[in-house]
């Protein structure tokens, strides 16, 4: 595939892409890699430092801080990407619709769109949720409700930019079906774009969602969320310290390798951004950059 | 440009009127009955279908949906957001004091990350590829991908309790905006400075800044002339930025019981306490809205290509 062919081109890209891979495997099979029962209570283990047998030590509960990292996977991760698939999906239906047919459609799907976007986002997240009431559920919900018409507006934009094409217009005028010519002509084009502005926005819900959970509206107790743990680790702060680095670490590194891929799929996916790259090379200071280089070689 | 500004205005009215007409909808969307959750939450022990129908009768909610919203939209021009269903205040004594505390907070934090944003973009523009350009995105980087109520509360570990500096929470003298502001700059500057670096680098390939350099012109003189026209994109940017920040220092906030929006809302979500997420969210979006139009009419002001786009 030509994807993993220039992603493995780029190291820390190569990097953050395993890094991705690997948590989304050992999230999805977390019972087969977990060492313990993420939820089994030791009161002997207390605040028991990193053993063989706890590889990460104990929490305040005696429980395995590794199995409920492993198991905190899921709802920290890979439910954060559903709601993001989700809330991307139902954008793009809206934004297509939008976008390809133009007219009454656009003008009241864009009208709805303006008017969710006049919310604060973080705002709407809160209110929505006090409203459905707290746990993670009702904040995937309220975010898929709140994201959506972002992603509708640019995946409209970007529509509307490859359908005035030549070749679009082309294919209208032949004839052939407006279904075929969105999947055949303007989903793979308008699928760059999607790409890169989803990815962009999967760092930023993983922190925004581990927050609410930290505020105590996400996951409910016993179940491990890294958000939560965190929120477990504070009631304790003074005492050991060391409980909030596992979480908060795990936290960093996936959102870092998603920020990473993120911008190298932007780099990847989008040839007008590097087409407007190169043309600075050219440009006339360094172009005597380069004559004073020639001059002095 | 006077007609710009007022063309600007007016289209808010509308906007503020779906935005009123939105919430009202949404609060309304509840699954459960706002009587029973007065009553809940009035900690009645024992809820009666009688009770219910009284409780509504005592708040209006038995009239028609549309007769509702009206009288409330009226007596929220009043700024009177009715009462707390849990302590029976009135919702405007709770969140006028929590919305100002809040505001101090975004403004002081907004001008710490103009000042860093701009800073940082400076020396990255000019020592663009360098060493101290690679290192400063390289660390931005990281702090983008932090949690930041979890530097929140390591900084009150360190700086705040083993160190004793600073106080760890509430809104008492100028110390206590150290550490909120410097965890809402370093979360969002790390964002900024780039747009302020692009912009500068952008300008630095530009014909004038050839020209200058041909006649002479120190690279201090240089810079500040590029500094000024990147500038524009940087308060475009920072417009956007207020309002973004106004609504979601929640988490800051409440890591360090901050006496603002934040913490109430919280507190009012987890009581479900709907006046006063209902109060919550109109007074910040309308806050969102007024910030917005400031900030395009400033970016009018700059620019007049702007104008004519409405």
């Amino acid at each position: 595939m030509k994807f993993l062919k220039s992603i493995s081109q780029d190291k820390i890209a190569a990097i953050s892409f395993i890094v991705i891979v690997l948590t989304m495997i050992i999230g999805t099979f977390a019972p087969l890699f977990s060492p313990h029962d993420p939820n089994g209570v030791n009161m002997g283990l207390r605040y028991a430092p990193p053993s063989l047998e706890f590889l990460l030590g104990n929490d305040h509960l005696g429980r395995c801080i590794l199995s409920r990292i492993i198991f905190g996977i899921r709802p920290s991760i890979l439910w954060v990407l559903g709601a993001l698939v989700i809330s991307v999906l139902i954008g793009a239906v809206l934004g297509f619709l939008a976008g390809y047919f133009r007219g009454k459609v656009d003008a009241i799907i864009m009208r709805i769109c303006d008017i969710m976007l006049s919310f604060p986002g973080y705002v709407m997240t809160l209110a929505i949720i006090g409203i459905l009431g707290i746990g993670l559920g009702n904040i995937l919900i309220a975010f898929i409700i709140v994201k959506w018409a972002w992603f509708a507006r640019v995946i409209r934009t970007s529509v509307m930019q490859y359908s005035e094409l030549e070749y679009v217009k082309f294919a209208k005028s032949v004839g052939i079906s407006n279904l075929t010519i969105i999947r055949k002509h303007l989903i793979p084009v308008t699928f760059a774009d999607i790409a890169v502005i989803s990815s962009s926005s999967i760092g930023s819900m993983i922190l925004q969602i581990s927050g609410f959970s930290f505020l105590g509206l996400g996951i409910q107790a016993p179940n491990a969320e890294w958000g939560m743990m965190l929120n477990e680790a504070r009631g304790v702060m003074f005492t050991s310290p060391e409980l909030m680095l596992a979480p908060g670490l795990a936290i960093i590194l996936v959102v870092s390798a998603f920020n990473f891929l993120a911008d190298s799929l932007q780099i990847i996916l989008n040839p007008k951004l590097s087409r407007t790259i190169k043309p600075k090379k050219n440009s006339p200071f360094s172009k005597i950059k380069n004559q004073e280089k020639e001059v002095a070689g | 440009m006077a007609s710009y500004i007022l063309r600007r205005i007016l289209i808010m009215i509308p906007l503020l009127i779906i935005i009123s007409f939105v919430t009202f909808v949404l609060i309304n969307l509840s699954p459960l009955d706002p009587a029973e959750v007065v009553l809940q939450s009035q900690g009645v022990p024992q809820i009666t279908d009688q009770l219910i129908a009284e409780t509504k009768e005592e708040f209006g909610m038995d009239k028609p949906f549309l007769v509702q919203y009206f009288h409330w939209f009226i007596s929220c021009l009043q700024l009177d957001f009715g009462h707390s269903y849990v302590t029976g205040k009135p919702v405007w004594s709770l969140i006028g004091p929590a919305f100002l505390n809040t505001l101090k907070l975004t403004v002081v934090s907004s001008v710490a990350i103009i000042a860093l944003s701009i800073l940082l973009g400076v020396i990255c523009a000019v020592r663009e590829g360098k060493m101290i350009d690679k290192s400063i995105r390289g660390v931005s980087f990281f702090l983008t991908a932090m949690p930041s109520y979890w530097l929140a509360s390591l900084m009150i570990l360190y700086i705040s309790v083993k160190l004793n500096l600073l106080p760890t929470s509430g809104m008492n003298s100028f110390k206590s905006y150290i550490l909120p502001v410097a965890i809402i700059t370093i979360s969002y500057a790390g964002i900024y400075f780039r747009n302020v670096r692009t912009s500068m680098i952008n300008n630095l390939n530009e014909d004038y800044v050839l020209y200058g350099r041909a006649c002479g012109l120190s690279e201090k003189k240089i810079t500040i002339h590029i500094l000024r026209n990147s500038l524009q994109v940087a308060i475009s940017i920072f417009g956007m930025a207020v309002p973004i920040i106004l609504g979601s220092t929640v988490v800051i906030e409440n890591v360090f019981a901050w006496p603002g929006l934040g913490s109430l809302s919280i507190q009012a979500i987890l009581s479900r306490d709907f006046p006063i997420i209902q109060a919550y969210v109109l007074v910040l979006a309308t806050a969102f809205v007024i910030f917005n139009t400031l900030s395009d009419i400033v970016n009018a002001v700059m620019n007049p290509k702007l104008r004519s786009n409405l």
